[in-house]
């Protein structure tokens, strides 16, 4: 507790001294508080975070009972949107397709980028940021150019079926590379590796390495080394990495758009639909508010599913 | 010499490295190739070599609008999220706090949700409060995920250094924002840095939240979107993106020479 009477007994007793009381009761709760101290530099951003992403969400789930005719908004209180999902099985499968499409992405993503982690972490030993630079730096070009850059891989008289050609392997491009799910899977994949990258690397990177010398001494193999020690201390990466790749891709809308075609389209375009051409603001706010609950309950469920692997084995 | 002979030897997780790097450059690496083709499909076979997609480039004025907007938004945007995510990031690292978890998990919950969600919530926000549209509501959409981020970014820095540092100077009865400016401020100098740079990038790069919410002034990534879907427009885009990749390099290689400045002039005085 703060002494009153003798104020030097802290750095800022002293200065407090001339304030008006207001200020000095303020002074005083912080320092005897420390969380107050934390809240009062963490209230900018709290704020900020409320009114541009809490209440916006908000009034989103609340215009997503609404109604629209023609160009305005009938606000109330209806289920009218919901039923239309719930009525429609075209609408159900695309959401269905997303969450297919981006767990693949997540998969092959991290699994993918463990091997690369691993390595950056345990077999470079000089220039490591060198490593880590040199894999950030093709991910500083735009993200709709990378995406883009796969329509010239993957089209019809793209890197691929040119080069298939010219050696006189095929006679006719390929059509199936281009405007399909696959072609959506590696293109997310290529386009979000470095987010699968870094958490797993700073995750090796953490593991204390006396506990891999242990193992050793104990006369576990590597593999068995790995599978005991290595994998099981590096999970929080590879949570962290799935999550970093799943979540943001569901709702991804450029790559459907771009390379998916009508087989590999997404919920993102369907939402994207209902505030452009379907002009159906209220269905799209639903239609988004079950795509965020369906994610929220797939990463419940996964974060329930690996913390019971970590803690009770499978 | 002993230790680098030791590096070349990488193996089969070598090999796999070089390969993955392959996977990861080649797409890009497409993109400054097409820029110099003389043709305006972007498909095989090369045409020939030509500046003029460079030139036409440099003479739009929408596509030089376009990326001044980006600009606009991206400094303004990095330096706040910045300045926010240093402040959360020491209250976090510094502070006992009651439910630190769950705000903490509130102000990253902007890297958690789907771009088009926050984007449609923003655009639904503002024309029920009847805000106009603009490179403003751009950077407003900008600020909670490039503050996610900066505080990511900062508490590892923050975690990072010996805190008994403050306490020497809090000891020597300096005040909590001197100590602030001649303590903390030096030691993570760096994580500002690459805070600053990769909230400007994401910023800069952003597409879908400002493509909801972009008025009559488009980002660079908005207009970069129309043009996508009239390719015949499409390489003078090429020719600013290999331009921006290649400005990008530049950056990079000068962070991270400042950095290494830095840890040199740590180490010397520390001795």
């Amino acid at each position: 507790m703060v002494d009153h009477t003798t104020p030097k007994a802290t750095p800022f007793g002293a200065m407090t001294g001339h304030r008006d009381g207001a200020f000095r009761w303020w002074r005083e709760l912080c320092l005897r508080s420390e969380g107050v101290r934390g809240y009062t530099l963490l209230s900018p951003t709290l704020i900020l975070m409320a009114l541009s992403i809490g209440v916006p969400l908000l009034l989103l789930f609340v215009v997503s009972f609404w109604t629209q005719h023609l160009l305005d908004f009938t606000p109330g209180f209806v289920f009218d949107n919901y039923i239309t999902f719930a009525e429609k099985q075209s609408f159900q499968k695309l959401l269905w397709r997303s969450i297919k499409i981006s767990g693949f992405v997540t998969i092959l993503t991290v699994l993918l980028a463990y091997p690369m982690a691993y390595f950056i972490a345990f077999r470079v030993k000089k220039n490591k940021l060198m490593w880590i630079i040199l894999i950030t730096v093709p991910f500083w070009t735009s993200y709709l150019l990378r995406v883009f850059a796969w329509k010239i891989i993957l089209g019809y008289n793209g890197v691929i079926n040119s080069g298939l050609s010219s050696m006189g392997w095929i006679e006719a491009p390929l059509e199936f590379l281009l405007y399909n799910p696959f072609a959506v899977v590696i293109t997310l994949a290529h386009a979000w590796a470095a987010f699968a990258i870094l958490p797993i690397y700073v995750s090796l990177e953490k593991i204390d390495r006396s506990l891999l010398e242990a193992a050793t001494d104990l006369g576990d193999g590597p593999a068995l080394r790995f599978f005991r020690v290595t994998l099981p201390l590096s999970m929080a990466g590879v949570v962290a990495a799935s999550l970093l790749v799943f979540i943001p891709t569901v709702g991804d809308y450029v790559t459907p758009a771009l390379l998916g075609g009508p087989k590999g389209l997404m919920i993102g375009n369907l939402i994207q639909l209902q505030f452009a051409k379907a002009n159906n603001w209220p269905f799209g706010a639903a239609l988004s508010v079950i795509s965020l609950m369906s994610i929220t309950l797939i990463v419940c469920a996964f974060l329930w599913f690996t913390k019971r692997v970590r803690t009770q084995g499978l | 010499m002993s230790a680098r002979a030791k590096e070349v030897r990488f193996g089969t997780l070598g090999i796999y490295a070089v390969t993955y790097l392959a996977f990861v450059y080649i797409p890009v690496l497409f993109l400054p190739l097409f820029s110099f083709n003389d043709s305006t499909f972007i498909a095989f076979p090369l045409k020939g070599f030509t500046f003029q997609w460079y030139i036409e480039a440099l003479e739009s004025d929408r596509l030089l609008g376009s990326l001044f907007n980006s600009v606009k938004v991206a400094v303004p945007v990095a330096i706040l999220s910045t300045i926010l995510g240093t402040l959360a990031a020491k209250a976090v690292t510094r502070y006992r706090m009651p439910g630190k978890t769950p705000v903490v998990s509130f102000i990253m919950a902007p890297l958690v949700v789907p771009g088009i969600i926050v984007g449609i919530a923003l655009l639904v926000i503002a024309t029920t409060v009847g805000v106009e549209l603009s490179l403003f509501t751009i950077a407003i959409a900008h600020l909670p995920p490039c503050t996610a981020f900066s505080m990511w970014i900062m508490i590892s820095r923050l975690e990072g250094f010996d805190q008994s540092l403050e306490e020497a100077s809090r000891d020597l009865s300096e005040g909590a924002w001197m100590t602030f400016w001649r303590v903390t401020f030096p030691l993570i100098i760096p994580g500002i840095v690459a805070s600053l740079l990769l909230t400007f990038t994401i910023s800069f790069d952003e597409f879908i939240l400002a493509f909801f919410l972009s008025g009559s002034e488009p980002t660079l990534p908005v207009y970069m979107w129309s043009r996508l879907r009239f390719p015949a427009k499409l390489p003078p885009v090429l020719a600013l993106g290999s331009m921006i990749l290649i400005s990008s390099f530049v950056v990079v290689y000068f962070a991270e020479w400042f950095r290494r400045r830095g840890a040199h002039v740590e180490t010397s005085s520390g001795v």
